[in-house]
C-alpha cells in the first residue's frame, strides 16, 4: 500500500504517480491523507487500482476516471467524477453540485446527499444516492441510471433523453418532458442490480420510475411553451 | 428604392419593409417557428475592408517583396504547457463538428492544414479517427455538451480549447437536427438516432471564472501539463472576458467575432448578437496589455477572415494568429457554382446556400448523406484548402513587407488607417488623412 500525504506532497505529485500506474503498475492500493479540500485529486486515472482519500475533497475529484476504484472518506466538492468513463467512485459523505456530470460509464455512489444538478447531462453512468438530490438533477440526461433513495428537488429530469430515474422519496417537481412511468419487471430487476452493486439495502418495489415523455425530441411549435 | 423587377420607376419599395423583410414575415406567419440556418452574419457590418495599410515610402523602409524574408510562424501556448504548438503560418482552422460536417470534410480540413503546417480543431461531437489521423496539429474542443468527450482523445490532442461561446451565437447553445443524426453520429454522442441534439449554452460542472480556473487546472492535471489550454469566447464584452480568461489561466485566447459561422442557429441570433471582429480585437489587446500579457498569452481572432489583407489587419491590430471556418469550407467547395442546379433544386443557389442544418448540402460538406458525401474527395479538397492557406499567407507577407516588417507579428496599429468614422472608432486607428481616432484625444 502506498500512502501520499497531501500535507507534504502536491496534487501534481499525486496525480503524476497515479497516472504512471497505467504503464507501470507497481502498487494497486493507494491511500491519500490530508486532502483538506484540495481540488482535482485523483483525476484522469486509467489503471486497475484503488485510491482511498481520507478527508474531504474539493472540485472535480475523480474527474474522467477510467477503471480505478476511488473512495472519498468525507465530502466531495463540485463535479465529483465528472465525465467518468468506468470504474467505481464512492463518496462516504455528501457531494456538492454537478456530481457525475456528463459521466459516460462506471458507478458513482454517494452515501450522503447530493447537491443541485446531480447527473447533469449524464451519458451512461449509473449513479446511486443514498440520501436526497438537489434541483435540476439529471438535466438533459442522455443515458444510464440515477437512483435516489431519498427525495429529489425541483425540475427533476428536465429535457431528459433516455436516463432511467428511480426515486424512493418525494419529487418536488418534474422538469419539462419528464414523467412518471410504469415500473415494470425489467425495471425492478435493473434497480435491484444497481442497489446491490452500490451496496444499498433498499426494496426496489418502494421506488417510482421517471423517464422522458419524448415529446421534445424534435422541435414542434406546439410545444413552444415547454422550451 | 425603385422596383427593378417590374421596370416601373413609380413603384417605391420600403427601406424598412423591403421584400426580404416581408418574405420573412410571411415565412414566420406560415410556419410559426423562427428561421434556423447556418453560415454567419449576412448583414453588412464594419469590417476589415474599411481599413487600409500605410505602405512604406520616405518615412518607412520597405522590404524587398521576393528576396527578403518575412516570418510567418508563431508559437502558441508557451505560458504553462510543456509542448506548445508551433504553427508555420498564423492561420488556423476553427472548430467545426463531425456531425455538422461530413467525415470527408473533416478529413480534408486536416489534410489541408497539415500540408501547410497549421492546426485544425475538432467541434461539438468529439474527435474522429479521420481527423486525428490527417491533422498533424489538432486542437480538441471542450464544449458544454461534452459530446464524445473522453480522456483518451483528450490526451491525443495537441491543445485543448475550452469553448465558452462562438461569434455567431454568443450566449447560445447549439442544435444538430435529427436528419443529420446517423448511426455513427448518434453513437459518438450517446443519443438515439434521428432526434434533435441540443447542445447546452453553459458548461454543466462549473459556473464563473473562479470555477473555470479550477477546471483548467483539472484539464492540465489529466494531461500532465503537456498541452496548451485555449479559451474561446464569442465577441461581446471582450475586454472583460479576456481579462477573466487570462486570470483563469488560459494559455491562448480565441475571440470569435459576429461574422463567424455556425452549422445551425436562429437567424435572429446570428444577425443580432455580438460585435464585429474588428471591434473586438482592440478590446482584447487592451486587456492583455494592461495585464502585461500581450504576446505572452497569445490571441487568435476569427470571424469573417477572407484574404491575406484580413489576416494582416488582424495581426496589425495585435492578434498572434487568425482562425478561419467559412472561408475554409468555401475553399473545400461549399457553395461552388458547379453544383448550382442541385442548390436550386433544394430552393437555394450557389453562393447563397446556408441551410447546413438540413443535411442536404450538394457539395457533400455539411451533410451525413452517404451519396452526397462521396462528392467531396478529401485529398483533392485538402489540396485546395492548402492552396488557399498559402495564398492567405503570401498576401499577408506582401503587405507586411510593404510596411517594412520582417515578421507578420511586427505589424502594428500604426500601419493602419480607417476609411470610415465607425471603423476608426472600432479599430482605434486614425481616419485616413487625419490623426483623429474617435473616442480618443488628439
Amino acid at each position: 500500500m502506498m500512502t501520499v500525504d497531501l500535507a507534504a506532497q502536491s496534487v501534481r505529485d499525486l496525480n503524476k504517480a497515479l497516472h504512471e500506474c497505467k504503464d507501470n503498475l507497481t502498487e494497486k492500493e493507494w491511500v491519500v491523507t490530508n486532502p483538506k479540500g484540495n481540488h482535482n485529486i485523483a483525476v484522469g486515472l486509467d489503471a486497475d487500482i484503488s485510491v482511498d482519500i481520507h478527508g474531504h475533497a474539493g472540485y472535480f475529484c475523480a474527474g474522467m476516471n477510467k477503471t480505478a476504484n476511488i473512495t472519498v472518506h468525507g465530502n466531495a466538492g463540485q463535479g465529483v467524477a465528472e465525465n467518468m468513463m468506468s470504474g467505481v467512485v464512492r463518496i462516504k459523505g455528501d457531494a456538492s453540485q454537478a456530481a457525475g456530470a456528463t459521466a459516460h460509464g462506471g458507478l458513482l455512489v454517494i452515501e450522503g446527499n447530493a447537491g443541485a444538478r446531480c447527473g447533469i447531462s449524464m451519458k451512461g453512468v449509473d449513479i446511486v444516492v443514498k440520501g436526497s438530490i438537489g434541483h435540476m438533477s439529471c438535466f438533459m440526461g442522455q443515458s444510464g441510471s440515477l437512483v435516489v433513495c431519498g427525495d429529489a428537488g425541483e425540475a427533476l429530469g428536465d429535457s431528459l433523453y433516455e436516463v432511467h430515474i428511480y426515486v424512493k422519496g418525494t419529487v418536488k417537481s418534474l422538469g419539462a418532458d419528464c414523467i412518471e412511468k410504469e415500473m415494470r419487471s425489467e425495471h425492478v430487476a435493473e434497480l435491484k442490480g444497481l442497489l446491490e452493486k452500490a451496496g444499498v439495502d433498499e426494496n426496489p418495489l418502494d421506488f417510482k420510475r421517471y423517464g422522458s415523455a419524448r415529446q421534445l425530441y424534435t422541435f414542434k411549435v406546439d410545444n413552444a411553451s415547454a422550451y | 428604392m425603385s422596383n427593378d423587377t417590374n421596370n416601373n420607376p413609380s413603384l417605391k419599395e420600403s427601406a424598412t419593409f423591403d421584400r426580404a423583410t416581408m418574405a420573412e414575415i410571411r415565412r414566420a406567419a406560415n410556419t410559426g417557428i423562427y428561421d434556423i440556418r447556418g453560415f454567419g452574419a449576412k448583414r453588412k457590418v464594419p469590417h476589415f475592408d474599411d481599413l487600409l495599410f500605410l505602405g512604406a515610402s520616405m518615412s518607412r523602409y520597405p522590404l524587398e517583396g521576393y528576396r527578403e524574408t518575412c516570418n510567418t510562424s508563431v508559437i502558441l501556448g508557451d505560458r504553462f504547457a510543456k509542448k506548445p504548438i508551433k504553427l508555420d503560418i498564423p492561420v488556423t482552422i476553427a472548430g467545426m463538428s463531425f456531425g455538422a460536417l461530413s467525415a470527408n470534410a473533416k478529413e480534408a480540413l486536416g489534410r489541408g492544414a497539415s500540408i501547410v503546417g497549421t492546426s485544425t480543431t475538432t467541434g461539438d461531437g468529439g474527435m474522429t479517427p479521420e481527423e486525428r489521423g490527417q491533422s498533424s496539429k489538432l486542437v480538441y474542443q471542450y464544449l458544454p455538451s461534452r459530446y464524445g468527450m473522453n480522456p483518451d482523445d483528450l490526451r491525443k490532442a495537441d491543445a485543448i480549447e475550452v469553448v465558452l461561446g462562438q461569434g455567431a451565437k454568443p450566449g447560445g447553445g447549439g442544435m444538430l437536427l435529427g436528419q443529420k443524426i446517423t448511426d455513427r453520429v448518434a453513437q459518438m454522442r450517446n443519443l438515439p438516432k434521428g432526434i434533435d441534439q441540443r447542445s447546452a449554452c453553459r458548461h454543466p460542472d462549473w459556473t464563473g471564472p473562479d470555477d473555470l480556473a479550477i477546471k483548467i487546472q483539472e484539464l492540465r492535471e489529466i494531461t500532465d501539463w503537456e498541452v496548451p489550454i485555449y479559451i474561446k469566447v464569442g465577441a461581446t464584452r471582450t475586454y472583460y472576458d479576456v481579462k477573466l480568461a487570462v486570470k483563469a489561466g488560459a494559455d491562448v485566447i480565441v475571440v470569435d467575432g459576429m461574422q463567424g459561422g455556425t452549422a445551425a442557429t436562429q437567424d435572429v441570433f446570428i444577425e443580432h448578437v455580438g460585435i464585429p471582429t474588428m471591434a473586438a480585437i482592440p478590446q482584447a489587446v487592451q486587456a492583455l496589455q494592461e495585464m502585461g500579457m500581450h504576446r505572452k498569452v497569445q490571441l487568435i481572432v476569427s470571424g469573417g477572415i477572407r484574404n491575406g489583407a484580413d489576416v494582416a489587419k488582424c495581426m496589425a491590430l495585435g492578434a498572434d494568429a487568425v482562425a478561419i471556418g467559412t472561408a475554409a469550407l468555401v475553399a473545400l467547395g461549399c457553395n461552388d457554382p458547379k453544383w448550382d442546379e442541385d442548390y436550386k433544386a433544394i430552393g437555394s443557389a450557389a453562393g447563397f446556400y446556408d441551410d447546413y442544418q438540413e443535411g442536404k448540402d450538394p457539395a457533400g460538406i455539411s451533410t451525413q448523406d452517404p451519396e452526397l458525401m462521396k462528392r467531396l474527395d478529401p485529398v483533392e479538397a485538402g489540396r485546395r484548402l492548402a492552396n488557399y492557406l498559402r495564398v492567405l499567407t503570401l498576401e499577408a507577407q506582401t503587405l507586411a513587407r510593404a510596411c517594412g516588417k520582417n515578421d507578420l507579428r511586427n505589424l502594428e496599429p500604426e500601419d493602419l488607417v480607417a476609411l470610415t468614422v465607425e471603423s476608426a472608432a472600432m479599430a482605434r486607428v486614425p481616419l485616413a488623412g487625419t490623426n483623429w481616432i474617435p473616442g480618443q484625444r488628439f
